[in-house]
């Protein structure tokens, strides 16, 4: 048996934490999360390939929240099985030895051509593509962009577009999943628990601002600083030429991260469209409602806050024919009047990926995740016994000076 | 005979003392021995305004009378003083529209049908036909508006001359239809010394690039004061620019007028009086309105005072060449303003009134108290400033964190983007200053809309960096604090716990000067 969170369905619990979600502080930690403490079967290895992990530290994600609080879409039900665990952000230990794949490929790396010993330190890639899944390569799968595929319903486990999603792998928020040999990634062990968790979103960032494509001299503006935004600050810095960076920020705390992390100018939400205005030297109009957008603007924009009103600034500031991009979970609509007229490209981004040279986002997140700035970014550790006071504290992260809140779901 | 200028040394028997404080003013009382500096009484207007203007035109200053200089076929121009001047606002007729009757009566006479009226707001906000009609008077209004009276565009790229350079390589360049008239006639209201003179026609018309020459920090540090232009680098520079504009063939007749201290109308009559000298009823007018300004919400109280229109008398009228015009113009102020006070003290303390020559019509936002407070009223000296080196300043304002968004928006991003990284004027100038007065958008605004130039909040503080280099110290008592503290000041809630926070500074029993005004007073400091 296995001490897990379980997310389970319970269509009340979900539509009372839609309604309040967000809203009421510590509600959704309450008696209406459709979240349990269990003792649960172990996971089991379904096929060759997979081995069992023991998870170190988890983090807490937005889009964790999104679904505890009932904001995300009903678009990903069939994508998920009940009950799962949730917690993709995992770094952990290997209790099994991961054997050599069969057909590693010319330039496989090391970890695929010799394996893996139980014991080796591991970060996961959450995504639960076409090899865990036993099924030939889709074409995605194919092509090496796994966070594509288009099998995540079939083959050797459930429906779960992720580790975490899932009710047959387990997750990072119980103190055992299983996990494919195409998940995992080795870590140094100079790279320590604490840094090593945060792999996972710093290669989703890494993989959001390859999929903006950005050129030497543009500007951008990053909306929003909690993880996903500064963690795409980090990631233009380290693997762009951008000419300036703004982050719109809410809170002091992120405001300090995101000036250490190299922001040009970091702005509070009700001066960013002003802001903006300024440093592109656009032309500023006023509608009748709603928020005020700029003729002229900055050449690429990112959501990171999953809210309407940072999808909408983002939209409103990016000049004509500019791009924006989906960093997080979009959690509501917004206005796309801009995308038509201003001609703008909204791009999505999910998960990670490869770069054009087939590096590894991973590979490129654990290089960062060494070098970068991070101490002090997981800013609470909880026990699983603790998890109402870890989801009020993630909930109210911004508000509270806190970044990323994990689970170390080994302890007591 | 009026009395002239006065210094009071606080007693026992003196009693509390008027202090403006923005929208609202009330009695404060001054530690003994603090010396209150109030203008002489106000000089008496002149009776015939009309007669007085009659002869200045006919018998000009080192100048042919006008009527010989106004010929059928000419092009003429006549150019006035903006709405930020006088303040407040006085009441109609205000004595530009008396004065340019007059001129254009003379113009009809002589067959002069070329005729345009510009205001000079240099890189003030437009006025709006409503001001401009306050200001000449609904009969020119009504002859002129809109083809041929208008406001000064110095963002017109067809509408302005380049003159030249001076041989500091100060670039000229002014409105193109005053410089290529035959004739510009000024029509000017001196309030304080340092309008008037060549600031007309070589500021009130000029185009950005030419107002740099004078508008910036390294100039305005060494204008001690700007209010004492033979001791201001800002006034040399405009006289050189005046002089190459008269070398280049440019013809300007400058009528100069001059205002007596009458500025607060019956209702607030107490403003204008020397606290021990209030009759009962100023007691009582004191008490009800401050009762009622106090209980007016805060846009009733703004409206009441943007209402205020000053019952000025006209104390001079002078026409002719700028140089001697000027000097006259001068003499006038002079006699109502100055008031000779011996030596420096280590506080100086103002009440900073609802209005400056901004906020017309407007708010007084932060950065224009601190123009008002650090750089007209600090000004307001000869010889040497009232507080000595590293002395403090004390103001007394609300400081709203308040704007005009119409009128005012460079201001907006000023404030949240420039002073949250500095408030040094030399760096603010260096770093910022070209990125604000060539943005399009401010520029579109300044020309179509009612906005005070990108550039305009930069001078406004530079207007402050004499002050703040003499100054160790400012505070701001009943100020809104973030706002205060944004730009680098102090707040104390009352005046006591100022001077309790000055001690740091000047010790505990520091000497003390109040400028008490409005109405205006320039300290002669021996
Ligand atoms: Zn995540
Ligand atoms: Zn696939």
């Amino acid at each position: 048996m296995s001490l897990s969170l379980e997310l389970y369905r319970s269509r009340s619990r979900y539509l009372a934490a839609k309604a309040v979600g967000g809203r009421i502080p510590g509600a959704l930690a309450g008696p209406i999360a459709p979240l349990r403490l269990v003792n649960r079967d172990e996971p089991r290895t379904p096929a060759a390939g997979w081995v069992r992990v023991r998870p170190r530290l988890a983090g807490i994600c937005g889009s964790d929240l999104a679904t505890l609080s009932g904001q995300s879409s009903f678009y990903f039900s069939p994508l998920v099985s009940m009950p799962f665990v949730p917690g993709h952000e995992v770094v952990g230990e290997l209790l099994d030895d991961v054997a050599p794949a069969p057909d590693p490929g010319p330039d496989a790396p090391a970890s695929r051509r010799d394996g893996l010993a139980a014991g080796t330190r591991v970060v996961l890639d959450p995504v639960l593509s076409c090899g865990a899944r036993g099924v030939g390569p889709c074409r995605w799968c194919a092509e090496g962009q796994r966070s594509r595929c288009d099998r995540v319903t079939v083959g050797h486990v459930s429906p779960g577009l992720q580790t975490g999603y899932c009710a047959d792998t387990g997750g990072g928020w119980g103190r055992r999943l299983v996990a494919h040999r195409d998940q995992l990634h080795a870590i140094p062990d100079t790279l320590p628990d604490k840094r090593a968790v945060l792999v996972e979103p710093l290669a989703c960032a890494v993989h959001s601002v390859r999929r903006a494509g950005i050129e030497p001299g543009q500007s951008v503006v990053v909306v929003g600083a909690g993880t996903v935004g500064l963690f795409t600050l980090l990631a233009l810095r380290s693997l762009t030429q951008a000419a300036s960076v703004t982050v719109v920020a809410k809170h002091d705390r992120q405001r300090e991260l995101a000036a250490a992390f190299g922001a040009t100018d970091v702005v509070a939400p009700d001066r960013a469209v002003n802001a903006l205005r300024r440093s592109s030297r656009a032309f500023l109009l006023h509608p009748e409602r709603g928020t005020d957008f700029l003729l002229g603007g900055v050449d690429v924009a990112f959501e990171a806050t999953g809210a309407s009103s940072g999808l909408d600034l983002a939209l409103r500031t990016v000049r004509a024919g500019g791009r924006v991009v989906l960093a997080g979970l979009p959690g509501a609509r917004a206005d796309l009047t801009p995308v038509w007229y201003r001609e703008l490209e909204l791009v999505g981004a999910y998960a990670s990926g490869q770069s054009p040279e087939r590096v590894s986002d991973f590979d490129t997140a654990i290089a960062m995740a060494t070098e970068a700035p991070l101490d002090g970014v997981v800013s609470a550790t909880y026990p699983l016994q603790r998890w109402r006071e870890a989801i009020d504290h993630a909930f109210a992260a911004g508000r509270l000076g806190a970044l990323k809140v994990t689970f170390a779901p080994q302890e007591e | 005979m009026s009395r002239p200028g006065f210094v009071l040394e606080v007693d026992e028997r003196t009693p509390p003392l008027i202090v403006h404080r923005g929208e609202g003013f009330g009695l404060e009382s001054f530690p003994l021995g603090t010396k209150v500096l109030y203008p002489p009484d106000s000089l008496p207007g002149i009776r015939d305004v009309g007669g007085a203007i009659t002869a200045a035109l006919d018998a000009p200053l080192d100048s042919e009378p006008l009527d010989e200089l106004l010929t059928a076929g000419m092009a003429l121009t006549i150019v006035f003083d903006d709405i930020s001047i006088p303040l407040p606002q006085m009441v109609t007729p205000d004595i530009r529209q008396r004065v340019i009757e007059a001129v254009l009566e003379r113009a009809a006479a002589a067959g002069v049908d070329d005729v345009e009226l510009i205001a000079a707001n240099a890189l003030h906000r437009r006025m709006t036909p409503a001001e401009l009609q306050r200001m000449v008077g609904e009969r020119v209004f009504r002859s002129f508006w809109p083809d041929h009276l208008r406001n000064h565009d110095a963002e017109d790229p067809d509408g302005l001359t380049h003159i030249g350079e001076t041989d500091q390589g100060e670039t000229v360049e002014i409105n193109r239809r005053a410089a290529s008239s035959d004739l510009i006639v000024y029509v000017n209201v001196n309030l304080v010394p340092m309008s008037g003179g060549h600031k007309s026609v070589p500021v009130g018309l000029a185009s950005y690039r030419s107002l740099r020459p004078h508008h910036n920090v390294h100039t305005l540090q060494r204008s001690r004061s700007f209010m004492d232009p033979p001791n201001s680098a800002m006034h040399h520079s405009y006289e050189r620019m005046g002089t190459l504009l008269a070398d280049s063939g440019v013809r300007v007749f400058t009528i100069e007028t001059t205002l007596n201290n009458d500025t607060f109308p019956k209702e607030f009559a107490f403003l204008n009086k020397r606290e021990w000298e209030w009759s009962l009823r100023d007691q009582a007018s004191y008490l009800a309105a401050k009762r009622g300004n106090d209980l007016a919400p805060a846009g009733l109280r703004r409206k009441v005072w943007q209402r205020v229109a000053s019952p000025y008398g006209v104390t001079g009228v002078n026409a002719g060449a700028t140089g001697p015009v000027h000097e006259r113009t001068l003499a006038s102020i002079h006699r109502q303003q100055l008031v000779e006070v011996e030596g420096q003290s280590d506080v100086l303390v103002f009440g900073l009134p609802f209005i400056c020559p901004y906020n017309v019509n407007s708010i007084m936002n932060p950065i224009l108290v601190m123009c008002l407070g650090l750089g007209y009223y600090f000004n307001m000296y000869r010889n040497k400033p009232p507080v000595r080196e590293g002395g403090t300043l004390i103001l007394f304002h609300p400081t709203p964190w308040e704007f005009h968004q119409v009128h005012h928006p460079s201001y907006v991003d000023f404030f949240d983007e420039v002073l949250s990284e500095t408030t040094d004027p030399a760096t603010i100038e260096t770093k910022f200053e070209q990125q604000y007065a060539t943005d399009p958008w401010y520029i579109h605004l300044y020309r179509h809309s009612y906005a005070y130039h990108g550039v305009h909040p930069f001078y406004m503080w530079y207007w402050g960096a004499h002050a703040m280099e003499h100054l160790g110290d400012v505070i701001l008592v009943g100020a809104n604090r973030p706002a205060v503290a944004r730009m680098g000041f102090r707040s104390a809630s009352t005046f006591a716990d100022a001077l309790e926070m000055a001690s740091d500074t000047v010790g505990r029993s520091p000497s003390i000067t109040y400028l008490h005004s409005p109405p205006l007073t320039l300290a002669d400091v021996r």
